[in-house]
């Protein structure tokens, strides 16, 4: 099973980014075999839409579920439209994330921000 | 005074804007345009228009704005994704073999359609909004309203904007912009003559006005500014104006007759002569702005 968390750095010792949509980098992490694989996340840049846009690349990376401190909703629709749960993460450190979701001690996220639609063109 | 209908130039646009809401916006353009008489006041406040409040226009033509949006023939997709790559602003999604359109977020620019290889996007209508003409006392009055739930004002205040210029008799037209200095701002002033920059003597006056006089300064627009609600002590926004070598055009006292007046819906210069006296000297100064600025331009 694979899971996906937005990160700050390239690095596992780095920290959960607070944005899902303008998330520097994903990390693509695979619970059974325990291999890290970070993936640029092009939506950072864009103009708007930016969750949508990360959304799309998390929904083909294929992944079962997202770990995330806050979701947009436009990305939630996105990802809950491919089955992908959102999972809320509680602290800033991505290790101690995954032991946190290994050991079913994260929720699911439940709420869901509006976000900055529409204010940018 | 000099005949305001005769130094009027002709369909001359005036956008009157603000850093924030409550400066007096709505103040200045309903009373320049009913001053100015024979005039179109265009309230591109879209998200909440309220120049009609004073107006009470009645209303002639009533029209739904829509846009084009995407919309998908799931059985031509084959999920080749080039639409969802195309788009800008990533209005497209792609999951689980099917496309998703988020019409919110689609700016209305048809690529999608052009770009699919399988011809499996079609336009339809979306209702934005509806525009409003009317009449009150000589002066058109046109008002964009959008719909509920709309995201983004930029298409009812485009319509706004292309019907304020259709009128046979060529008249002065009044802008009431939204506030701050966001796209719909922009949109709002991008074919204006001259900007009328309304003003707090507050700090956060001054720092609102700073906001907007980047705007217009960026944009080349020839400007000045209004001071409203003016007390008797120390004003930023005034020192930042002469700091920065900006025309304050007039500076309108604190004064409880107007507020009461203009809080009740009513409109000033139509009111009293004293009201009427102020904005029709506001308003020749304006056109003394132009035809002077105008003379300057000519000379370059």
């Amino acid at each position: 099973m694979k899971i996906a968390i937005p990160a700050d750095d390239k690095n596992i010792d780095s920290t959960v980014c607070q944005s899902f949509g303008r998330t520097p980098y994903f990390l693509i992490y695979d619970i059974d075999t325990e291999i890290a694989d970070f993936i640029d996340n092009s939506a950072a840049s864009s103009q708007g839409g930016a969750g949508i846009k990360a959304a799309q690349a998390i929904v083909d990376s294929k992944v079962s579920a997202i770990l995330t401190p806050r979701c947009g909703q436009n990305a939630a629709e996105v990802l809950t439209a491919a089955g992908i749960l959102i999972y809320k993460t509680e602290s800033s450190s991505i290790k101690e994330s995954i032991a946190a979701f290994k050991e079913k001690r994260l929720d699911q996220l439940q709420e869901i921000h509006a976000g900055s639609h529409g204010h940018g063109g | 005074m000099p005949d305001l209908t005769d130094m009027a130039a002709k369909n001359l646009k005036i956008a009157i804007l603000s850093g924030k809401g409550g400066t007096g916006k709505t103040l200045l353009s309903v009373n320049l345009a009913s001053a100015a008489i024979d005039s179109v006041y265009v309230d591109c406040d879209v998200e909440e228009p309220n120049g009609h409040l004073f107006f009470k226009p009645k209303w002639n033509i009533e029209t739904e704005i829509s846009v084009k949006i995407p919309q998908v023939d799931p059985h031509k997709c084959d999920g080749c994704k080039r639409c969802v790559e195309f788009c800008k602003f990533n209005a497209l999604a792609y999951i689980n073999g099917k496309l998703k359109i988020f019409d919110d977020v689609c700016h209305s620019c048809g690529g999608c359609q052009i770009i699919c290889p399988q011809r499996a996007i079609t336009e339809k209508d979306r209702a934005v909004g509806t525009l409003s003409i009317g009449d009150s006392e000589g002066v058109h009055v046109l008002s964009g309203m959008m719909k509920t739930g709309i995201a983004l004002g930029i298409p009812v205040i485009n319509e706004l904007l292309s019907q304020c210029g259709s009128f046979e008799d060529e008249r002065p037209i009044f802008i009431d912009c939204p506030p701050g200095s966001s796209c719909i701002v922009m949109e709002s002033i991008k074919d204006a003559d001259y900007c009328l920059l309304a003003a707090e003597p507050t700090m956060f006056g001054k720092h609102d006005l700073e906001m907007v006089w980047s705007l217009v300064e960026l944009f080349k627009k020839r400007h000045s500014v209004v001071i409203n609600k003016c007390v008797d002590q120390s004003d930023p926004t005034e020192e930042f104006c002469n700091e920065n070598g900006i025309k304050i055009l007039e500076k309108i006292p604190f004064d409880v007759e107007l507020g009461t007046l203009n809080s009740n819906g009513r409109i000033a210069a139509r009111e009293s002569k004293k009201y009427r006296d102020l904005f029709s000297s506001l308003l020749e100064k304006i056109y003394r702005e132009v035809s002077h600025e105008a003379a300057v331009d000519s000379e370059r």
